[in-house]
């Protein structure tokens, strides 16, 4: 059996998808700049997809500015957050301690210029207390940025009591809302977001595509400059194919939405308490409040990379929290941030579901991943000594 | 390309020399601060001859691979020479590793070290 199970890393492109954006590789390949007929329709098209995908959540077309993808959008709203902030002498940013490394990256950016950046904790469950976000905010905040559904872990965080604080107080706030576009509904109005970021490649659109929402009002600094597309916020010729793929894979993301989470919620819960059977182990997150196909477990006692290896033996693609697989030799600060030590960060292991996953398959990823945790602790030094009473057992 | 080679895997799947040995005459455990991983050998030496190597490890890929690979050179050889086995070679009997999974065939240099060091000990007291 061959199953993808790691769409939280990215997506199969949609038959869908890849139709739209064959037509403007091979016929309406103009320029969108040009003012001949094939790049006047290139423009209308690309206006189209904007259109399309401000419709999915809520906003104007005219606050849809395409990007490369999630990394650049979140840039690009962190920096003009910033730059506005400083405009008022604003130095401090509001984040969370689990943020994607694209925000935390770009906030270490940041603080190395000057400005101050809380972050706030996510506690077990892996949520932020709204409470105290507001409790965190200064006088001098100019962003509040966190993002709607964790990565790794998958939990949802409070983004429309968050954006009702944030405007109470006057704070821009920006959400990374890449792993929630085109999964969970999002209303940029109603949850108050000033800034947004998502990312094709989530949603079964192409990778290297994505857009930035701002709001009316929020002004953006370009990362790119050069010519006058985007209205002169992002420059360079765009991406048309891949723009249109992801129009059209949002729309139908969003036709979808609804059965998709129904039945991607009943099968992960399904996975989540297969895997909860095996001993000496624990699910990372709220339990409810979660991405419909994210599972994130740990096992005491056994490394990461060696149970994905073996799963992917088993036709399984999965992915793991544990320092051996970070190239950094790091363990996920995700894992860490909820609190799990380094020791069991080790034995992490991320599902996610796609909208085409089936019981049978489900099914056969907790045999499989039973099965391997066995063999592992089997012959792993660690999980003697736990079994021996040598060292306590955490989980 | 894969992360491992062909010979990083076989080893992996099928790791030798898997286990303990109960009366086992040079024990040793180490580990990576860094990554975490752990490595625990067992040697069973008879006139200064290893008669037998186990292993148990807790690690990723190339840290099983490693372990494997290391038993395999040291089995059977005399004490004297096992004290010489480096990293490099066991990297290099595995076909290579990725350059930031090279801390792994460390902690089976180490481990086997620590092992003999043991046995050492062990055989001055006694
Ligand atoms: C939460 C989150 N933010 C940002 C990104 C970056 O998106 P992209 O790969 O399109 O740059 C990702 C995915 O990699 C993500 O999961
Ligand atoms: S032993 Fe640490 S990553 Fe392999």
């Amino acid at each position: 059996m061959q199953i993808y199970a790691d769409n939280a890393a990215t997506t199969r492109m949609s038959r869908t998808a890849i139709d739209a954006m064959l037509p403007y590789m091979e016929e309406i390949y103009g320029n969108p700049s040009s003012l001949y007929s094939i790049g006047q329709r290139a423009k209308e098209a690309l206006e189209q997809a904007r259109s399309d995908i401000a419709a999915v959540i809520g906003a104007d077309p005219r606050e849809i500015t395409f990007t490369s993808g999630g990394s650049e959008a979140d840039n690009q709203a962190l920096l003009s957050a910033a730059t506005l902030g400083k405009k008022q002498g604003k130095l401090h940013i509001v984040s969370s301690a689990f943020e994607h490394h694209a925000v935390l990256h770009a906030l270490k950016r940041l603080e190395s210029e000057g400005f101050e950046v809380t972050l706030l904790p996510v506690h077990e469950n892996g949520i932020v207390d709204v409470r105290e976000m507001e409790a965190a905010l200064r006088e001098d905040t100019c962003l509040v940025t966190i993002m709607t559904a964790n990565n790794e872990i998958g939990t949802l965080q409070p983004v429309r009591e968050i954006g009702a604080v944030c405007r109470a107080h006057g704070v821009p706030f920006h959400t990374d809302a890449v792993q929630a576009v085109g999964h969970l509904p999002i209303d940029v109005k109603a949850d108050n977001i000033d800034l947004l970021s998502a990312s094709a490649h989530k949603f079964h659109g192409p990778k290297g595509v994505g857009f930035l929402f701002a709001r009316r009002g929020v002004r953006l600094t370009n990362l790119i400059e050069g010519g006058a597309q985007e209205r002169g916020k992002r420059a360079g010729t765009e991406n048309v194919s891949g723009i249109m793929a992801m129009a059209a894979a949002l729309k139908e993301a969003a036709a979808g939405m609804a059965e998709n989470a129904a039945r991607m919620t009943a099968l992960r819960d399904r996975l989540i308490a297969g895997l909860s059977e095996i001993p000496h182990s624990a699910l990372n997150g709220d339990a409810v409040r979660r991405l419909p196909g994210n599972v994130n477990f740990c096992f005491e006692g056994i490394e990461g990379e060696s149970l994905l290896l073996l799963l992917d033996d088993k036709g399984i693609s999965a992915s793991s929290g544990s320092a051996c697989t970070s190239g950094s030799l790091d363990p996920s600060h995700v894992l860490l941030a909820i609190g799990r030590v380094h020791d069991v960060a080790h034995g992490s292991l991320r599902l996610s579901l796609g909208e085409d996953a089936t019981e049978e398959e489900v099914d056969y990823i907790i045999r499989s991943v039973r099965e391997i945790v066995e063999y592992l602790r089997g012959f792993s030094p660690v999980w003697r000594d736990l079994q021996s009473g040598k060292t306590p057992f955490i989980l | 390309m894969a992360l491992y080679s062909e010979k990083v895997m076989d080893h992996f799947r099928n790791p030798r020399n898997v286990g303990v040995i109960e009366d086992a005459n040079g024990v040793g455990e180490v580990g990576n601060a860094k990554c975490g991983d752990i490595m625990k050998m067992y040697l069973k030496i008879e006139d200064e001859i290893i008669k037998d190597v186990k292993f148990e490890t807790f690690g990723c890929g190339s840290a099983i691979a490693s372990s494997s690979m290391a038993t395999e050179l040291i089995k059977g050889q005399p004490v004297s020479e096992a004290m010489k086995l480096t990293n490099k070679a066991v990297a290099e009997a595995l076909d290579g590793l990725p350059d930031y999974k090279m801390h792994c065939s460390v902690l089976a240099e180490e481990a086997i070290r620590s092992a003999l060091d043991d046995y050492n000990r062990r055989k001055g007291e006694g």
